[in-house]
């Protein structure tokens, strides 16, 4: 166990390494961030200065190795427009973030799989072809039409929810609905398809000739065993999420660290979107490694050839 | 009648028809036969014959919605003496008789078994549920029925899982599940086929050693004609769907009267010192019908050497008497057999 959770370190580490540098690469040939970040009427002499105090005037191979020296040391460089660190300003809109992306993925699987459990039990009843059709609209109305209709229905016109910022919960209610929406709709059919396989197979046969009753055979026999591919489903979903809610957190102004990311690329704020991938990227080898760890407790083959 | 009279179980017309993007096939046309109180009945056919249809459809676990039952009985006498149709049953009524009356043990041990529970817990849940005994009564009476399977070790067995025992142990892992709330009936579809020849005789020698401690019946269904003449007491073969003969199992073998039992019996290798004895290996020439378009009148009559046009291919011949406790479905059988009308 010792020797699979320092290989997984080391391979984390890794994946970091390489992602933060590809972004580092990638970022500084899109453009000149004292362009962005000069006043016009500033002179080319103060431009240099700039250009120098921000370390931007070095070749890119030692800004690189400055950039990841100071990474060593804890230091993930200033704001180019607040001078506050840029991990301190990312990691104070982690919260918003992470309680939007969990709510929605909240509410997704609760929807998501007694739909899914639902519409498997009886393939094509009634329920099944409701939640078919609905699942279809689930999946092709896109989020900023969803964001902007329930604004329309339930802040402008029936005023009983704030359309934009952070407070309450009642703040994330519709944008927590609008990222839900798609992944109920995915998760319900996925529920379907994983549970329809299942219920086929000879153990599901063995435990209904034991007498076993059918919410038992669906639940504890049936779904259980087809856990795995939800759990890989839900990880990457909340991966996506995670790095993915900037039009939500755009649309209702939440102040969340896509939203946050968006406005530093516009800007071309270095450090802040470095901090950003580098936090996005943890996030992902996190939950990956969660979803493995989840796949040995849940899965007795697994954890013997794990 | 008096009630040891009445069979264990009576499966009386018994039809299932399965529905699929080929068309429509009458998987079971009107199966009739009965089980006897502690006896062995194979139900013998080749693959497609609607045996394991059959049987699925008594345990009311025909794979719905390509499957249905349309139509017969299933007649099962209770441990209280009453006699049920479990076709009719309300689902909990027959989810009382299943696992606990009646027991299945099927082909493929490996794959019936859950992956993700141990042994013990699989076992240990038909116990809990039929006899109401809490998890480590019921967990105790696994342990007892490994140790009386002549399983090694069975305290440890209990907490291994199905991917860490080979196929044979998973059988017999099966048959103790089947048989911890000592059945009446247990219907054992191939549950030797898959596996090693060694192991297959344990199996069936296990089979039989249980049947005599607890008393039960077994409707044993199998392809194996040898297997047959070592277990059973009486035989009922299929052939495409049908019941077409029925007999003690040492008239059948000495008297088949259907062409189609003739044919099978004379495919079967027969180990003999004595020359005379000695006969080529026959098969029966032809095919099984295709189960979405069966032939008219007698379903074996393409394949039969003694078919007569105008009476094989016209009507369905019915069941009659032609010896003690001996049917048989063929319009023939008293010409091919030398016997007078």
């Amino acid at each position: 166990m010792a020797r699979f959770l320092l290989t997984r370190a080391l391979q984390a580490l890794f994946t970091l390494w390489v992602v933060v540098s590809l972004v580092f690469l990638l970022i500084h040939a899109t453009g000149d961030p004292i362009a962005v970040l000069a006043p016009q009427q500033m002179n080319a002499h103060d431009r240099a200065i700039l250009r120098a105090a921000l370390g931007l005037d070095q070749p890119l191979t030692v800004q690189y190795f400055r950039y990841w020296a100071g990474v060593l040391h804890g230091n993930l460089g200033v704001s180019y427009y607040s001078g506050q660190p840029a991990m301190r300003l990312i990691l104070e809109r982690v919260p918003v973030t992470l309680e939007l992306v969990g709510l929605s993925i909240g509410v997704a699987v609760l929807l998501g799989v007694p739909f899914g459990i639902w519409a498997a039990v009886r393939p094509d009843g009634v329920a099944d072809r409701v939640l078919r059709n609905l699942s279809v609209l689930g999946s092709s109305v896109p989020t900023f039409f969803l964001g902007i209709l329930l604004i329309y229905v339930f802040s402008v016109a029936f005023n009983i929810l704030p359309a934009s910022g952070a407070g309450g919960l009642q703040h994330f209610i519709m944008p927590a609905f609008t990222l839900a929406f798609f992944r109920i709709a995915l998760f319900t059919r996925l529920v379907r398809s994983t549970l329809l396989e299942t219920l086929n197979q000879n153990h599901v046969r063995t435990a209904r000739a034991k007498g076993v009753s059918e919410p038992v055979v669906i639940l504890k026999h049936a779904l259980r065993t087809a856990l795995l591919p939800l759990v890989t489903v839900f990880g990457l979903q909340f991966g996506q999420l995670f790095a993915g809610a900037v039009i939500t957190e755009t649309i209702f102004a939440l102040p969340g660290m896509n939203r946050m990311a968006l406005q530093a690329l516009y800007r071309l704020d270095y450090p802040i979107i470095l901090a950003y991938v580098l936090v996005v990227a943890a996030m992902f080898v996190t939950i990956n490694f969660l979803v493995d760890m989840a796949y040995g407790l849940l899965d007795p083959r697994v954890r013997d050839h794990g | 009648m008096s009630a040891s009279k009445v069979p264990l179980l009576s499966v009386q017309d018994l039809r299932v028809r399965f529905s699929t993007d080929e068309g429509i096939a009458d998987a079971v046309d009107g199966v009739s036969l009965e089980v006897r109180e502690g006896e062995t009945l194979a139900l013998v056919g080749e693959s497609g014959s609607g045996k394991s249809v059959s049987s699925l459809a008594i345990m009311g676990l025909v794979p719905r919605p390509v499957g249905e039952v349309i139509g017969g009985r299933v007649l099962f006498r209770g441990r209280d003496g009453e006699v049920r149709d479990l076709l009719r049953l309300p689902p909990r009524a027959l989810r009382r008789i299943r696992g606990d009356e009646i027991a299945m043990v099927f082909q493929e041990p490996m794959s019936s078994l859950n992956p993700v529970y141990t042994l013990g817990e699989q076992i240990a849940e038909t116990v809990r549920l039929h006899q109401g005994k809490d998890h480590r009564a019921a967990l105790r009476v696994a342990a007892e029925m490994l140790a009386l399977l002549g399983i090694p070790d069975p305290e440890a067995r209990l907490s291994a899982y199905p991917h860490q025992i080979s196929g044979g142990m998973a059988q017999r892992v099966m048959i103790a599940m089947a048989l911890a709330c000592r059945p009446r009936l247990l219907i054992a579809d191939e549950p030797s086929t898959a596996l090693d020849v060694t192991i297959q005789a344990q199996v069936l020698d296990l089979i039989a050693r249980m049947k005599r401690e607890i008393g039960m019946a077994v409707l044993f269904i199998t392809h194996h004609l040898g297997v047959v003449a070592e277990i059973a007491d009486r035989v009922t073969v299929m052939y495409a769907g049908r019941v077409v003969e029925q007999a003690p199992t040492a008239a059948l073998f000495a008297t088949p009267r259907m062409p189609y039992t003739q044919g099978l019996l004379r495919s079967v290798p027969r180990l003999s010192t004595d020359d005379s004895a000695r006969t080529r290996l026959e098969a029966i020439p032809g095919e099984a019908p295709n189960p979405f378009d069966q032939p008219p009148g007698c379903r074996f009559h393409p394949r039969c050497t003694h078919a007569l046009p105008g009476t094989c291919d016209n009507a369905v011949p019915g069941m009659e008497a032609c010896g003690t406790d001996h049917a048989v479905r063929c319009a023939r059988w008293r010409a091919i057999a030398g016997v007078p009308a």
